[in-house]
């Protein structure tokens, strides 16, 4: 996952605001978060920033599967202990007797189940990092020993 | 003699032992290189143990010492002890639980322990043990202090504890098992479960304990004689035996190759649902069915819980227990 300071130092850096934000590092940041592309830097697309460009959309590569809490699952870290499953508050609030307490899910309202060994997201609004009255939560990434699970 | 049985149903434990009774043979798994001791321990009453229904109800200082429980078993700490909400643990493991391990290398278990990982040097525990027991008497320990009086602030406050014991600890304290039982004397809210390998490992040792009083290296000579001799590395080493038939155990894989060489001088029969080493050398191959898939019975878990396991597809394959008690009638 790239940084924002990455992603800053491959813009013009001129704060020209023309990408509808206050300066380049707010625009990095929003790109980072996925509420930007990277065509809505104009300058950019010019000829003379071409290799900047290429680089920032090379950096951008990971974050593009990721859900729209931003939750990106990397199967091939999954081991499918079912930790995630378990832990997220809003599987335990959906699936007090299944997820909740360390069974497998009993039904569709869950955010998270394992299918063939690996953990899959469902319900991704239903996310605590998500809406209006959103927290960071971490209660899946914690618990993950492979960091499996990541927000972007 | 007769060895292995520990992925087999009790039901087959209990024939493999009327065999060995029978034949006056010599009977041992591999707890006599595992958790034996621990175990033994355990059926002794020597420390309190539980069941893991109580402690994802109600445990809330999880201890994982020389376990790596998470790469290594399926699901402990999803189903059972970090992670699940309990009866009287009901805000999640971020509040509720706190997950210590105490290894040699940052396992993945250790890695979810976060801030709660005690690394110790190789064969450190007994010190380790010794300097924890100093500082839950109120003294301050000589091996890094700081940090053991730490742990021994939240292991006091514990309500329900349980100490994940696992083969590392075992391996390192084998020569003085028992200051593991004195430490747990000095933790009254403490529980002790040793973690098994195979899935009726503890079955194995319960039944062989109810019979003859011991765990495992067992000879039966009119009546049982236990002694280190009779456990299968002993016996390979000194070349005291002159058949072997296993069971469902793969000698030829997990033993040291300094003592394996004897088991091509004499007669190996093995009872598998896989091919193994041992199933390849062996002079006589019964395939069975894997049991909890192809034949059922019961088993007992790691905690000492009876478990029922179903079979879950029809094939033409013998179970363990049916291939034994067929032996069991022609000897
Ligand atoms: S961030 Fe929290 S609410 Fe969202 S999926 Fe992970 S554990 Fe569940
Ligand atoms: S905690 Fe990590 S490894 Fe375990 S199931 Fe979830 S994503 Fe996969």
């Amino acid at each position: 996952m790239p940084t924002v300071m990455e992603l800053y130092q491959l813009l013009p850096k001129t704060n020209c605001k023309k990408c509808g934000e206050s300066t380049c590092m707010a625009f990095a940041v929003a790109l980072l978060s996925r509420k930007k592309k990277v065509p809505e830097c104009t300058p950019i697309l010019d000829e003379s920033f071409k290799k900047q460009k290429e680089k920032l959309e090379s950096l951008l590569i990971p974050t593009a599967g990721a859900e729209e809490t931003g939750m990106i699952v990397h199967p091939e870290l999954c081991t499918g202990c079912g930790n995630c499953v378990v832990a997220c508050p809003v599987d335990v609030a959906n699936d007090p007797h299944g997820a909740g307490t360390g069974c497998a899910p009993t039904n569709d309202k869950v955010i998270f189940k394992v299918i063939d060994g690996k953990v899959v997201a469902f319900n991704i609004k239903e996310c605590r990092r998500f809406g209006k009255n959103k927290v960071l939560c971490y209660a899946c990434i914690d618990p993950c020993p492979t960091g499996a699970i990541e927000f972007v | 003699m007769l060895f292995g049985l520990d992925n087999s149903t009790s039901e087959a434990q209990a024939k493999g032992i009327a065999l060995a009774k029978k034949l006056n043979a010599a009977i041992d798994d591999t707890s006599s290189f595992c958790q034996g001791q621990l175990i033994e321990r355990a059926l002794l009453k020597k420390f309190r143990t539980c069941y893991l229904e109580d402690v994802r109800n109600n445990a809330d200082v999880l201890v994982y010492w020389g376990s790596d429980a998470q790469d290594s078993q399926p699901r402990p700490l999803s189903r059972f002890s970090v992670f699940p909400r309990g009866e009287s643990r009901q805000r999640g493991y971020e509040e509720d639980r706190l997950a210590i391990a105490i290894d040699v290398r940052e396992s993945n278990t250790a890695k979810i322990c976060k801030g709660h990982f005690y690394r110790i040097p190789l064969r450190g525990d007994r010190e380790f043990i010794l300097a924890l027991m100093e500082a839950l008497s109120g003294k301050v320990p000589k091996y890094d202090p700081k940090r053991i009086l730490e742990l021994a602030g939240f292991l006091k406050k514990a309500q329900f504890g349980v100490i994940f014991a696992g083969i590392g600890l075992t391996y390192s304290i084998k020569d003085d098992i028992d200051v593991l039982v004195s430490l747990a004397q000095m933790l009254p809210n403490f529980h002790v479960m040793p973690m098994v390998g195979q899935y009726n490992m503890r079955g194995f040792n319960e039944a062989l304990f109810k019979e003859t009083g011991f765990v495992n290296s067992v000879k039966f000579d009119g009546k049982p004689v236990h002694d280190n001799k009779y456990s299968i590395v002993e016996a390979l080493k000194a070349k005291s035996i002159d058949a072997l038939l296993v069971v469902g155990s793969d000698p030829l894989s997990s033993l040291p190759r300094s003592v394996i060489s004897h088991l091509a001088s004499i007669p190996v029969i093995c009872i598998d649902p896989c091919v193994t080493l041992t199933s390849k050398i062996a002079q006589v191959t019964i395939p069975a069915a894997s049991s909890g898939f192809e034949c059922g019975g019961r088993a007992v878990r790691m905690d000492g819980k009876v478990i029922e396991i179903p079979k879950v597809v029809e094939n033409q394959y013998l179970s363990d227990e049916d291939i034994l008690d067929r032996i069991l009638d022609v000897v």
